[in-house]
């Protein structure tokens, strides 16, 4: 007799609908994307996923388990989440590290799928950008849209890279800014000076940030995430930023600015909402969002790097594990009327 | 009537899969070939059989006795010979035998006399013993006998009638709300009366119109006035107790407590109707409505008698060519049988065809990815991916510590897991773990006792021994020392007295083996 056991019914539900609809929901984002600085970032991406299948297979055939994982599409999401928080004109193989790092560092040698501590795009992330910052700053400058052949030649290195092609993001702009004793003019001013500045933030990635946001809104509403990490690291980031712009405006971006610029909108709804590494319980959930939005701005304006979403994540995956286990909800019957008394098995 | 409802967390809502056989009015099963009639149909101690082989019993007749308190009794579901008292596959998963009364029908049906008792005139005690021994237990499913409900209920607030079936494909009992509400009502006001009920609150899923019509209208025309109807949202698993009591009264009950604690409790609107026909009829339960459908031409529900072997009930529907099994139950808690023929409990509330097409075989279970879709469904609130975590690493006090003992095994986050990971049986393994950790203890503890005490024994004894001796000893010495001193040469001195005393000694000895050869050649012999 084979053997089933209840339930025999199953909801229309697997793991890759879910990964599908990460990727769908990532589509708009990578649409606006692609607009604002050419088809390179297409290329990234499928340069990305590539090698993050074929680091999978490789790995979880020489770990003896089955090669059906790869299509989970939990490789294929990783490889999108490098591929748009990585410069657009990285060197391929800047890519490729960095998927190498994130899917046989960070997920495969932790034990695959669902045990990885770390989220792991953005250990691709925060490797990359410590062992090579000057590359992973080169984002391209306002403006410059090179034709496709141009962009092959500056990814796969036939060309020289060429510095004119980069440009400071507003990020670093007031960055830059903030550490200059001598500056005297107010950051408005200076990234307009630099016509950095859009309509309500970051010229151009207003737009793919505001996509990310439908995405992500989208994704709330599939219920393939919850509202409180997104909800939570927005909010913590719209506070720490109006106290500091109303501190000083004109050293501080309001946050309008903060919640469009850099990578806040992936970060709060596509990376801290990774459930394998971040916490599962709804208070646990507000924290590590608040914890994370929080952070990624202590970082973006007054850390070394040019965005902090990837180290605040990774600092409250950290937590993550001690968050939840502080924070398990009172379960049916222990709240009204209920004596929260343990139980005793006979 | 309005009522105010409440919600409760969590639960799905998978395809009702009602309509197959809610048209079809009750039918009563044919007589079949034999009967085999467990004797352990509900929780606690199965029932001692009162018959033997070749006996003729009557319809209704007792066969098995109720075997203490939490035992019910067992009757002969028609008239027949008792053909074989004996060990018989039970409807369990285990594919475990029970002592059981096997019938060859004579195809009369012939019921024994019945007379009705005076229940009004009787003290609640022996009325809860006339439902013992009517065999009364709840017919939800769980067969918890219902006398044993009753006994500490005195004194409620509210009596919850469960019409919810909230399983999916089950439909006998918005058949017998349907059919049998004027009983089903009457069997309540009896139960509302014996426990002293001020309110009686019938739960039904709104999936079932006629169901709420009928009972509505049985309540107008019975003129209860402490009754009310009400039609609760179509949510599995609604028609658990603590979600239903949830639904209906608002309230919570706590984890360390049951129901009764808050003033509640619950029947089935099949066990309101068996305790009708219990008290007003003279009736025992010799039979149920079971829901036969799944994989089968036509599906539908028949009062089948309880024993009837549950292939001969299933071909009654005329199950499809590609029939792998049968399934008791529903579909979300349902358990699958160990043969096709094992007999129709008190429990067997509905009867599913398997195929493979029906319930296809689930897809490969896959790492869970923590995304919580078990938590947000679990009714009871716990965390399933944490308990699964802690059951498959085998820590079963972290297991515990996450309230796994609170686990209705309803099946919603196995409904929901997109990783297709089998969380109930993971649960069902680690209660089973700790349910036998717990015995091993006990077992260990009374072992320790039991060693502790041998010793203490085997000491006692000993002593007890020695003394006994040291006291003959004396005894023979002091008879030596007497005859002694009835002599007038009185050579003797201390010395003397304890040579007589070892003497004694030698001789209580010799004596001793002599008795012991004496034992031991008769023993032989």
């Amino acid at each position: 007799m084979n053997f089933i056991s209840p339930p025999y019914l199953h909801a229309e539900t697997s793991v890759r609908r879910v990964m599908n609809r990460v990727m769908l929901a990532l589509l708009p984002g990578i649409v606006v994307y692609t607009a604002l600085v050419g088809v390179a970032i297409i290329v990234q991406i499928l340069l990305a996923c590539f090698f993050a299948l074929l680091f999978e297979g490789l790995f979880q055939k020489l770990r003896g388990r089955s090669l059906a994982s790869l299509q989970d599409g939990s490789a294929l999401v990783t490889a999108c989440l490098i591929a748009l928080t990585f410069p657009p004109l990285s060197p391929w193989w800047l890519t490729v590290l960095g998927v190498f790092f994130a899917i046989v560092i960070a997920k495969q040698l932790y034990g695959g799928l669902g045990q990885n501590p770390f989220n792991p795009a953005m250990i691709a992330f925060a490797v990359c950008i410590v062992a090579f910052p000057a590359l992973m700053s080169q984002w391209p400058a306002q403006g410059l849209y090179l034709p496709l052949s141009q962009q092959m030649e500056v990814i796969f290195g036939v060309s020289p890279r060429i510095d004119a092609l980069t440009a400071a993001t507003p990020l670093d702009a007031i960055k830059t800014a903030l550490k200059m004793d001598s500056f005297t003019g107010s950051i408005q001013e200076l990234l307009k000076s630099q016509s950095l500045y859009g309509t309500f933030a970051g010229r151009g990635w207003e737009w793919v940030t505001t996509a990310y946001l439908v995405g992500g809104l989208f994704l709330v509403q599939r219920r393939v995430i919850t509202w409180q990490v997104p909800v939570a690291f927005l909010a913590s980031m719209t506070v720490i930023s109006l106290i500091c712009w109303l501190v000083d405006p004109t050293r501080f971006s309001d946050p309008l600015f903060h919640l469009f610029s850099g990578g806040t909108m992936l970060g709060a709804f596509f990376i801290a909402t990774d459930p394998v590494s971040g916490c599962a319980t709804p208070t646990g959930k507000l924290i590590f969002g608040g914890g994370a939005g929080l952070l990624a701005y202590l970082i973006r304006v007054f850390g070394g790097f040019p965005d902090g979403i990837a180290f605040s994540i990774l600092m409250m995956n950290i937590c993550a594990p001690l968050i939840d286990v502080y924070t398990q909800p009172a379960i049916f019957g222990m709240r009204r009327g209920g004596k929260k008394k343990e139980r005793e098995h006979e | 009537m309005l009522q105010k409802l409440f919600k409760f967390k969590g639960g799905i809502k998978p395809a009702h899969h009602k309509a197959e056989s809610r048209g079809t009015p009750i039918a009563a099963a044919p007589l079949p070939g034999h009967l085999v009639i467990p004797l352990s149909q509900s929780a606690g101690e199965a029932a001692q059989p009162v018959v033997a082989v070749g006996d003729k019993v009557l319809k209704g007749q007792f066969i098995g006795k109720a075997e203490g308190w939490l035992s019910s009794a067992v009757h002969a579901s028609t008239s027949g010979t008792v053909i074989a008292v004996e060990p018989r596959l039970m409807p369990h998963p285990s594919g475990l035998a029970t002592l059981s009364v096997v019938i060859l029908p004579d195809g009369e049906d012939r019921w024994m006399p019945l007379q009705a008792p005076d229940y009004k005139n009787m003290s609640l005690k022996s009325v809860l013993q006339y439902l013992q021994d009517a065999g009364v237990v709840g017919m939800g499913g769980a067969g918890f006998p219902s006398h044993v409900k009753m006994q500490d209920s005195a004194a409620l607030g509210d009596l919850v009638i469960n019409g919810a079936e909230c399983e999916p494909y089950i439909t006998c009992d918005d058949r017998l709300m349907r059919e049998r509400a004027g009983e089903i009502i009457a069997g309540s006001g009896i139960i509302r009366d014996l426990l002293q009920v001020k309110r009686v609150l019938i739960g039904i899923e709104d999936n079932k119109p006629e169901a709420i019509a009928a009972m509505q209208a049985a309540v107008e025309a019975a003129g209860e006035t402490t009754f009310s109807v009400v039609a609760v949202p179509t949510l599995y698993p609604a028609g658990g107790i603590r979600q239903l009591i949830r639904v209906l009264t608002g309230k919570e009950v706590p984890v360390d407590q049951r129901s009764t604690d808050l003033g509640i409790q619950c029947f089935n609107v099949g066990t309101a109707l068996s305790v009708w026909r219990a008290l007003n009829l003279g009736e025992p339960v010799v039979s149920r409505v079971v829901t036969l459908t799944g994989n089968v031409e036509q599906p539908g529900n028949w009062e089948a008698l309880i024993g009837t072997p549950m292939n001969e009930l299933l071909a009654l529907a005329r199950p499809r060519a590609d029939t792998d099994g049968v399934i008791m139950g529903g579909p979300m808690m349902g358990i699958p049988m160990p043969a096709c023929d094992v007999p129709v409990t008190k429990g067997s509330n509905c009867l599913i065809a398997r195929s493979p097409t029906l319930f296809p075989p689930p897809p490969p279970e896959m790492p869970c990815i923590r995304c919580g879709a078990c938590a947000r469904a679990c009714p009871q609130e716990l965390q399933p991916f944490e308990l699964y975590w802690w059951s498959r690493a085998r820590q079963f006090d972290k297991a515990r510590e996450y309230h796994l003992s609170s686990c209705i095994e309803c099946g919603c986050c196995a409904y929901v897991c997109p990783a297709n990971i089998p969380l109930v049986q993971y649960f069902r393994f680690s209660k089973s773990e700790i349910r036998a950790a717990a015995r091993e203890q006990k077992m260990a503890d009374s072992a320790r006792a039991r060693f502790e005490f041998k010793q203490f024994r085997a000491e006692r004894e000993k002593a007890e021994k020695a003394e006994k001796l040291a006291r003959a000893a004396a005894a023979q010495a002091a008879k030596l020392a007497a005859e002694r001193d009835a002599a007038p040469e009185g050579e003797s001195g201390a010395v003397g007295d304890a040579a007589d005393a070892k003497q004694a000694v030698i001789a209580a000895a010799v004596e001793r083996a002599r008795v012991q050869r004496a034992e031991t050649d008769s023993r032989d012999a």
